[in-house]
């Protein structure tokens, strides 16, 4: 899984260093460090710091269905190549 | 869409942070025709702020730091590994460095910045020299310094210079940083932070060399050996870091007609690209780096903003206005915000600090490396804000800034009442060494302003 954190957003809560620490850690005593590809293993404990964040700064690709699932329109996705 | 014809084919130009979120605001926004996107690198994009903490530091892969895909691109083509070579506006095509020519309705410039290289090429060709700004450049340093290495110098005190320092240290590594200017940080923050984040240095053990420059990068048998500076003393390393800022990357821009050169691509507060003669194109939009737009808060003037989140947030804006109604699109009136983690502490920073005069320092102590401090332009108003492991309060300062509110006082009482001059360095006045551009025609209605040629001198 793919990681992404907005740190203009993050405030160093750590919600996500006590729920998922070995994705995320805390250099000092507010600046995030994190996995960006995390270990498959570590996608549960990931999906609870996300959702656990007070600011929501994180995101993942963990709800974004693969390429080959996106509605493309045949005809549409054929034009001008 | 009124006026004008949905575009069929958009091409999205660098396949880094503002490229990939651009697609996937294009995507998000209902554009479902076809979309490329080229890239010089071999790599699928990737998040290169950690390249200089946690993976320098060894805690991640420089090959783990791959962006999220957002949004399903759907049927995206991908032409990764081959730079784009030229922009030719008058047959609406992107041309690669083999060829490739690549039909727009809607072009997307993303294209950023590249290390600047280390000024002697036989020098910079130095085993043990190298950069930061790439996944491959992170795994070539991070193999010196696995293969055991004594000293590591740093050539130049910004962000990215410290945070390779702190990683250094991090790994318990003796790490000289020479730096031109009086201070650390100085260009973004101003002498008075400055001064703190050379107090930080030190306290880590960093061997910090201010106010001199390296003369030359000295190596024997191929492989770099020390640093010569201007103040006479040669510093012995086996691994030299290059971080002197970025090259703008416009050069296939040359002959596009838009207003680009070193400073970057000229946009308008939407993000459309400017020509040579000023005027403003609309199937040309810049985001990112690269990008060098009219901020509406900061009295128009130009910015380049090489920070994360300008990429981020000017990228979405960018695409939304490239395909929403034109009555409907917005400025990228965000005001900048970016982050660094250095020798465990959090700084962050919002406005555009170096346009400011003056600077007071609003909570917490300078003394103890944690506060925050306003700055303030000749005028009284607040134009930025940092912050040393004070972040919480950052949404407050930025709050401060979008009302283009006066500069505050001290928020804890014991903290003087001192505004002092910011310390930024005077602006480089010969930065700028793009082509002349000269005006054309006589009768009003047919005069143009166009590039002058290379090497043809005024009449």
């Amino acid at each position: 899984m793919r990681v992404v954190v907005d740190l203009a957003v993050c405030q160093g809560y750590a919600q996500c260093a006590f729920l998922a620490p070995d994705a995320f850690r805390l250099n000092g005593t507010e600046g995030l460090m994190y996995q960006p590809n995390p270990s498959d293993d570590l996608c549960r404990a990931v999906l609870r710091a996300v959702a656990a964040c007070p600011v929501q700064a994180i995101a993942t690709d963990a709800a974004v269905p693969a390429p080959a699932d996106a509605a493309v329109p045949a005809a549409r996705a054929g034009d001008a190549r | 869409m009124p006026g004008r014809p949905a575009a069929q084919r958009i091409v999205v130009v660098g396949a880094s942070l503002a490229g990939l979120w651009g697609a996937a605001t294009l995507r998000k926004e209902g554009f479902d025709g076809v979309l490329t996107i080229i890239g010089d690198e071999n790599d699928p994009p990737y998040d290169r702020p950690p390249l200089t903490k946690q993976v320098l530091t060894g805690w991640v892969a420089p090959d783990h730091t791959v962006l999220p895909h957002l949004e399903p691109l759907g049927d995206t083509r991908w032409l990764l590994g081959t730079p784009a070579a030229q922009l030719d506006r008058r047959a609406g095509e992107v041309v690669l460095a083999d060829g490739t020519r690549v039909p727009y309705d809607l072009v997307l410039i993303a294209t950023g910045v590249r290390n600047r290289p280390w000024p002697a090429s036989d020098q910079a060709a130095l085993s043990g020299v190298c950069g930061v700004r790439t996944r491959e450049d992170a795994a070539r340093l991070i193999d010196h310094l696995d293969a055991g290495v004594s000293r590591v110098v740093v050539i130049g005190a910004g962000f990215t210079g410290s945070e390779v320092a702190s990683a250094c240290r991090h790994r318990g590594i003796d790490v000289t940083v020479v730096e031109q200017a009086q201070a650390p940080l100085t260009g973004a923050l101003g002498g008075v932070i400055g001064d703190v984040a050379a107090n930080l240095h030190d306290a880590n053990g960093v061997d910090l060399r201010c106010g001199v420059t390296v003369q030359a990068l000295e190596g024997s048998g191929g492989t770099f050996r020390a640093a010569a500076l201007s103040d006479g003393t040669t510093v012995d390393a086996d691994v030299a870091v290059v971080a002197l800022g970025g090259v703008r990357n416009t050069e296939w821009l040359a002959d596009s007609g838009l207003a680009s050169g070193p400073l970057g691509v000229a946009a308008d507060a939407g993000c459309r690209a400017v020509a040579v003669n000023g005027l403003v194109t609309d199937d040309v939009f810049v985001a990112g780096d690269v990008a060098r737009f009219a901020h509406p808060l900061f009295d128009y003037q130009f910015l380049t903003l090489e920070h994360w989140e300008n990429a981020a947030v000017g990228a979405q804006v960018a695409a939304r206005n490239m395909i929403c109604a034109p009555e409907d699109r917005r400025p990228h009136a965000c005001v900048p915000t970016f982050w660094s983690t250095q020798f465990g502490v959090n700084i962050k920073s919002v406005g555009v600090p170096s346009l400011a005069d003056q600077i007071v320092v609003t909570q917490g102590s300078t003394e103890a490396g944690s506060f925050a401090a306003a700055y303030g332009d000749r005028d009284g108003r607040i134009v930025g804000a940092v912050t040393f492991d004070h972040g919480r309060w950052i949404d407050h300062y930025r709050g401060l800034i979008e009302q283009a509110a006066a500069l505050p006082g001290p928020y804890d009482a014991d903290l003087p009442d001192k505004r002092e001059p910011a310390r930024f360095p005077p602006h480089p006045a010969a930065s700028y060494h793009g082509p002349t551009v000269v005006v054309t025609g006589h009768s009003p209605t047919a005069m143009d302003a166009v590039r002058q040629p290379a090497g043809r001198s005024a009449p």
